[in-house]
Order: structure tokens, then C-alpha cells, then sequence
């Protein structure tokens, strides 16, 4: 009996649609995300993330819309995220029926956010999105949707995360992300070495073996994907019996 | 059967409603004396910290309402907090109190591994079997995410579950049930222990 590793499928959305695509080029169209949330919640996913990848102002309604329309598909917890910016915007993602927010380039600029956000809701309700690249010897955090450093070393700004109230840290190889090569197992075991909260390894997976490794080597206590999930190239039922095969704990729904 | 879901702005107040309607249950959410008073039972969803829960029972004057419904035997069904809150104390909150109901103070997860307590885990039946968990098998996993956990309290505890420690997972004493998981976030596995206790609510 121990907690079992999460298998998360992601849902990037520009407001509305689930789109697809890398640092915003060439985005294009990989579904409803209703009808995709409806279909994690029966084939065992533990956890949905949905992010608005647009995160502008004016799409905010569409993008709680689709919140609310998702949440009532699933008997599974559900992260939500994008352009976060204040405690209300956290509310407004909580009201509309998300059980945990995501924070990312507005928690770097001000931490304090984090801080503000776990008093409300509790630290089990905001996860610190990492977005993290390669610099030499360490890794640099990265905003903006991968696309500025912030000159901010990500083991030392996962601990600030922590120290202000961040109960989970979402863990994103800007190096491996949309490449499928695997996911980055040096960086994922570094930070989750260095903190006391779990950690959602995301970016560059693919095959089953990826899983087996990022949990395996990389101490990753989640693990994210966008379209091996969309696209079925991963089914989430045979993924979870092979992990289990491979003596990972698992959760294989009856 | 009308289930009072004590809405005091906890996060999970409308998957919680959702998973009982599914269940065919009429719910209302409330944070009055009044209706409490009157209900046929009682749900309080809990989740964040103990002190925004017990503050808000304060604040909302519906401290005592809710403990004499509870000890005149409506049935209740407290969730993660909503177990929490029926001890004396907890050390989240150290100078705060609970409803009382139960002897005890709520205590910090060890620290030698992760907390949050997040994602899903097995429970262990304690030995006297489990109203709540009647039909799920001893694989079944269910959702958890908290950092501090309840006492055995008197043989109220009807399964544990495990991490860096023994805690408890599920207590039941008359018409008290407590769960420290999220039923409503638990899938098949969660809806049929939302099921078995609204079955023993209206035999009640």
C-alpha cells in the first residue's frame, strides 16, 4: 500500500480548443476539450491539467467557460492555469470548479502570489509551474511560455516556491519539451531531491519507457503529456499496466 | 432525500454537490442555523486549512447548530476538513477549536516524506469493517490531498491508510462518517462511498 504515481494528461487550450503545436508556432487544432476531459475521466487519468496558452484578457470568459463545462465531465481532481496573474483570477479558476491553480511568469515577478493563494485555498490547491532550460551547469527558469529567461536558478526558485506555500511544482523541460525523446531526468530527480512537495515531471515524453524512467530515476511523483494522450499514440489504461508491470505503483481503475 | 451541503466557500463544495446529484440525491447548499437544524443530513466538504473552516463555522453562527445535529443523530458525513473539524484541535491551528465531537487533536503528516499528501492511495480496513466502504475492494485507491491527518479516536477509526505513518482514512461512530479522502474526486470508487452514505442516511 503506497500512494500511486499519477499519470496526468494536459490540455492546452487557446480559450476555447484544445490546440497543439510548439512555443506558440504553428498551433493547430487537437479538439474539444470537453469531449477529451470526458474521455481521460473514463480511461483512468488521475488528474487533468488545462491551461490557457493564450492567457489574454479579453478570452478569460471562454476559458471559465470551458473550465466549468470540464469539471462537470470529471470525477477526477482538475488543475487549472494560464496567465494567472492576482488572487482574484485564482478565485475565478477555483469558482468555476478547478480543485488546484497553476502560477507561472506572475509568481516569478511577485511570490507573494503564491503566498496569497495558498492562505485562501490551502497549499494542496496552488502548484508553481516550472519552466525550466539548460545553462551550463544549472538550469535556468524560463517565462513567458518558455520563451525569456528570468535569470533565476529553478532548484533555488523550486525552494522559494515551497517556502511560500506552493504544495506541488509542475516541472517543464523547455529543452525536451515537444522533442519526444523523453523526459529530462536530471533535472526532475535535481528538483525533486531539493523539495519537500511533489512533483509533475512534463515535457518530451513518448514512449511507455519514458514513464518507467522519469518515475524510476527521476523521483518524478506525476508525470504530464499533452498529445500522446490526445493522439492516443499512449493510451492511458495500457501505459498504467505496463508502468505496473514494471513494479510502479500505479492506480488501475476496475 | 434532501442533503444539506454546508457551503462556508470551501473550493470542492460544487464537485461535492455534483457527485450527489448524480447519485439522484436533492442537495442544498447552506451556511444557516436554520436549515442546519432542519436537515435530514449533513455534508461538509472540506478542503485548505483548518482555521478558514473553523472561523467560518464561528463566523457564520453555526458552530453549535451543527454539533446539536450532529449529537441528536442526523446523519454526517464530513470530508477531509469536514473529519478534521469534528476533533478538539488541530495542530494547523494550534489556539483554534474544533466541533469537539471527537477526543483528540489533528497532527502534522511526518515530515520524512512529500506533503502535501497528494494523489491516490489504498486504504486498509481496521478490523471491525466499514459501512462506507461497503463494495470497494481492498485495491481500491482513493484521492487524497492534506497535510495533516486525525487520532484513532476511541474505535471510531474504520480504515487506515498509510503514508510516512498510519493515519486515519475513514471513521464511523453512530451516525458520524468521516472520510479523510475525496469521495466527489475519487471516481467510481469515490460515488460509491457518496452512495453507501446517503443509503444510510435515509434509513436513518
Amino acid at each position: 500500500m503506497s500512494l500511486a504515481r499519477r499519470i496526468i494528461p494536459c490540455l492546452d487550450t487557446d480559450g476555447a480548443r484544445v490546440v497543439k503545436g510548439v512555443n506558440f508556432a504553428g498551433l493547430r487544432d487537437a479538439g474539444d476539450p470537453v469531449a477529451l476531459a470526458a474521455r481521460y475521466n473514463t480511461e483512468g487519468a488521475d488528474e487533468l491539467v488545462v491551461l490557457d496558452i493564450a492567457a489574454s484578457r479579453d478570452r478569460r470568459p471562454t476559458f471559465l467557460e470551458t473550465i466549468r463545462r470540464v469539471a462537470a465531465e470529471l470525477s477526477i481532481p482538475l488543475t487549472a492555469g494560464g496567465g494567472i496573474r492576482t488572487l482574484e483570477d485564482g478565485r475565478a479558476v477555483v469558482r468555476a470548479g478547478a480543485d488546484k491553480i497553476t502560477v507561472n511568469t506572475a509568481a516569478v515577478a511577485r511570490p507573494e502570489l503564491i503566498s496569497e493563494l495558498s492562505r485562501e485555498f490551502g497549499a494542496q490547491a496552488v502548484v508553481l509551474a516550472i519552466d525550466a532550460k539548460r545553462q551550463g551547469d544549472h538550469w535556468d527558469v524560463m517565462v513567458r511560455g518558455g520563451r525569456e529567461s528570468a535569470s533565476l536558478d529553478a532548484l533555488e526558485w523550486a525552494r522559494t516556491g515551497v517556502s511560500y506555500g506552493t504544495g506541488e511544482i509542475l516541472l517543464t523541460s523547455v529543452d525536451r519539451d515537444g522533442t519526444q525523446c523523453g523526459f529530462d531526468v536530471a533535472l526532475t530527480a535535481a528538483i525533486s531531491g531539493s523539495v519537500s512537495v511533489p512533483v509533475i515531471a512534463s515535457g518530451g515524453a513518448k514512449l511507455a519507457e519514458h514513464f518507467v524512467e522519469i518515475f524510476r530515476e527521476g523521483a518524478a511523483d506525476a508525470a504530464l503529456a499533452a498529445s500522446i494522450f490526445h493522439d492516443e499514440v499512449q493510451p492511458i489504461r495500457p501505459l498504467k499496466e505496463f508502468l505496473a508491470a514494471n513494479g510502479i505503483e500505479v492506480r488501475l481503475p476496475c | 432525500m434532501r442533503v444539506t451541503l454546508i457551503d462556508y466557500g470551501a473550493g470542492n463544495v460544487p464537485s461535492v454537490e455534483r457527485a450527489l446529484q448524480r447519485l439522484g440525491a436533492e442537495t442544498e447548499r447552506s451556511c444557516s442555523a436554520q436549515d442546519i437544524t432542519a436537515a435530514q443530513a449533513i455534508v461538509l466538504p472540506g478542503v485548505g486549512h483548518f482555521s478558514a473552516l473553523v472561523r467560518a463555522l464561528d463566523q457564520q453562527k453555526i458552530r453549535q447548530p451543527l454539533a446539536d445535529a450532529i449529537q441528536e443523530g442526523v446523519p454526517y458525513l464530513g470530508i477531509c476538513l469536514g473529519l478534521q473539524a469534528l476533533f478538539e484541535s488541530s495542530e494547523e491551528a494550534p489556539d483554534l477549536a474544533g466541533l469537539g465531537l471527537l477526543p483528540g487533536r489533528v497532527c502534522s503528516l511526518p515530515c520524512n516524506v512529500k506533503l502535501p499528501h497528494m494523489g491516490w492511495n489504498q486504504v486498509a480496513l481496521a478490523g471491525r469493517g466499514s459501512q462506507l466502504l461497503a463494495g470497494s475492494g481492498s485495491s481500491t485507491f482513493f484521492y487524497f490531498a492534506h497535510s495533516y491527518a486525525a487520532p484513532d479516536s476511541n474505535g471510531s477509526t474504520v480504515a487506515t491508510c498509510f503514508h510516512g505513518a498510519p493515519f486515519v482514512a475513514v471513521l464511523e461512530k453512530e451516525n458520524i462518517f468521516g472520510v479523510q479522502f475525496h469521495p466527489e474526486k475519487s471516481g467510481d470508487a469515490g460515488s460509491r462511498v457518496l452512495e453507501n452514505f446517503l443509503r444510510m442516511a435515509m434509513a436513518a
